[in-house]
């Protein structure tokens, strides 16, 4: 069914939010999604690449399905928003990546007015064998940060399949996140996972990052990138398990700290089997010194330079 | 014509005299060389020129073109066309390449950005994209910071070391970067132990136990550093006379 004029407008405001950021592109050969509120406002599929969408009350439940063998060559682009200040947006996502396909998504969220705006993302995704899923939100918030973001989200990588995940939040300012990820990957699947945010102001952030390697060979590198400032708060609780034999991953938190700002990084990694290995760093402090010199000796200013570091660290 | 200045300088750091009443000039447009044992204060004395923090509580006066760089930071000493090429360049996890080194530009555009990279003799659509992190070498690092230094076109260049660490063709794109800032006027201050650097200075001084013993010709200061301060045969307490019979 063809959009309605008004349905247009709001495709075109919500995409017009993200300006330069948001690189959400169109094209015949390229399928795309846009979401207002509970409101399918904008969409075009491509060959072996299926959407369901149900409107719920407050958002919209998804099905999402890669059809086995198809590879798609152009990311898919999906587009959650609300323009107003205020509302609840939730997203049901059911993702089903079927054995040998491939798909990249460049998820955009923006909430440029909010003062007052709750986002939940409840996502279940399955990825058959030999497929490969990846999958990068980014978030455009406004100045205000007026935004309780709830994504919760659990993987299941089969065998030989690849996830690779990306979540970033550094336009805007965060408002609440409350992260939640939750993945178990079989035997030599993949699993590549990072969070980058930067929070800012009153800014709560919690990230919770959770892996299986439940089969042999099964690798995963946990990252999160978190920078904090002014009297924002972020918690990041990695856990990595091995179960497996061959099985190895990687966590890796690095944290950012500026004025009254607090971070805190809990990595857990277990280890269950003898022929798997586990490593885990995590490093938190100011903007390193002899970095900021640098910038500084190139007559940047503390903040310009401060900047530039995070940015480089986030980016 | 001095373009910087040091009237008395002297730095304590923990306990310890590091730099003892420092009073020398700098001539414009000229390559000098500051040449010392380990532990000279050769370094500190970059620090301090530059105003690193930790480096500031000194005693005496650094002036610039006549004025006092007393109380000035870091970034405004380098907006008044100071800048330090370190001995080890940091690490920027992430900071591409084009960024870091159109940060501190004068013209930040991607010409200026390629042809510094080229200039050093870095491949640009090779490097401009990657990150100034663990991924490069030493070597490449120490190129990227030279040319982003050439980038911001400073007039005074102090340089710690700039032969450690990197190989052959590194040590000639970095004598390529010594003829471009004396052909724009620029002064600058290495420090060295290198003979193959020496022979791109103008100027050398000798620093020891926090002084400058003597100044210059290059030849008779490295004459006098090779046969005794290498290892040092004075326990750091050279013998003037000596020196001053050194010939050039």
């Amino acid at each position: 069914m063809s959009p309605t004029s008004q349905q247009v407008e709001t495709a075109r405001e919500l995409l017009a939010s993200l300006g330069d950021f948001g690189g959400h592109v169109k094209g015949d050969d390229i399928a795309h999604l846009e979401v207002h509120g509970n409101e399918v406002v904008g969409s075009h599929l491509v060959p072996g690449f299926e959407v369901d969408v149900d409107p719920l009350e407050d958002g919209i439940e998804a099905h999402i399905r890669v059809k086995k063998g198809v590879r798609l060559a152009k990311p898919v682009h999906l587009c959650f928003g609300m323009l107003p200040e205020t509302g609840l947006q939730r997203i049901v996502m059911d993702v089903e990546v079927e054995e040998d396909a491939f798909a990249s998504v460049q998820a955009h969220c923006t909430f440029p007015n909010a003062v007052d705006i709750t986002h939940k993302m409840d996502a279940v995704v399955r990825i058959a064998a030999g497929a490969t899923y990846e999958y990068f939100e980014r978030h455009l918030h406004g100045a205000e940060g007026g935004v309780l973001v709830v994504p919760k989200t659990k993987v299941e990588v089969g065998e030989g399949a690849r996830f690779k995940t990306e979540f970033e939040l550094i336009k805007g300012q965060a408002g609440v996140i409350d992260f939640d990820y939750e993945v178990d990957c079989d035997a030599h699947s993949l699993l590549d996972m990072i969070a980058r945010i930067w929070g800012r102001g009153h800014d709560r952030i919690t990230i919770r990052e959770t892996a299986r390697l439940n089969g042999e060979e099964a690798t995963a590198v946990l990252q999160s990138h978190i920078a904090v400032k002014d009297e924002a708060v972020a918690d990041v609780y990695n856990s990595l398990a091995a179960n497996a034999a061959g099985a190895r991953g990687h966590v890796d938190c690095k944290e950012i700290v500026q004025g009254a700002a607090i971070a805190k990084a809990v990595p857990v990694v277990e280890v269950n089997h003898p022929r798997a290995h586990i490593t885990h760093e995590a490093a938190i402090g100011s903007v390193d010194s002899k970095q900021l010199q640098t910038l500084m000796s190139r007559g940047l200013d503390e903040e310009k330079a401060t900047d530039l570091i995070i940015e480089g660290l986030l980016g | 014509m001095s373009l910087l200045e040091l009237k008395d300088v002297s730095l304590n750091l923990g306990g310890k005299d590091v730099l003892n009443n420092l009073t020398v000039e700098f001539w414009e447009g000229h390559i000098h060389a500051l040449i010392g044992p380990n532990g000279a204060g050769k370094s500190t004395l970059a620090s301090t020129l530059m105003g690193l923090p930790g480096y500031t509580h000194h005693t005496g006066d650094i002036l610039l073109d006549g004025e006092s760089l007393v109380g000035v930071p870091v970034d405004e000493r380098a907006r008044r066309g100071m800048t330090l090429a370190w001995q080890e360049p940091a690490r920027f996890e992430g900071l591409r390449v084009d960024r870091f080194i159109a940060a501190g530009a004068k013209d930040k555009s991607t010409d200026t950005v390629r042809r510094v990279l080229d200039r050093v003799g870095l491949d640009p659509e090779k490097y401009m994209r990657r990150a100034v992190d663990r991924t490069l070498s030493g070597g490449e690092r120490k190129r990227i910071e030279l040319a982003s230094i050439l980038a911001m076109e400073p007039r005074l260049v102090l340089m710690d070391e700039p032969d450690s660490g990197i190989d052959v063709e590194a040590l000639n794109r970095i004598f390529d970067a010594l003829s471009d800032f004396k052909e724009r006027g620029a002064t600058v201050i290495m420090i060295t132990h290198s003979q193959e650097v020496l022979k791109h200075a103008e100027h050398a001084f000798l620093m020891c136990s926090g002084s400058i013993l003597e100044k210059g010709g290059v030849g008779r200061i490295e004459g006098y550093f090779a046969s005794h301060c290498v290892p040092c045969d004075h326990e750091n307490v050279p013998d003037i006379d000596e020196l001053a019979g050194v010939e050039a």
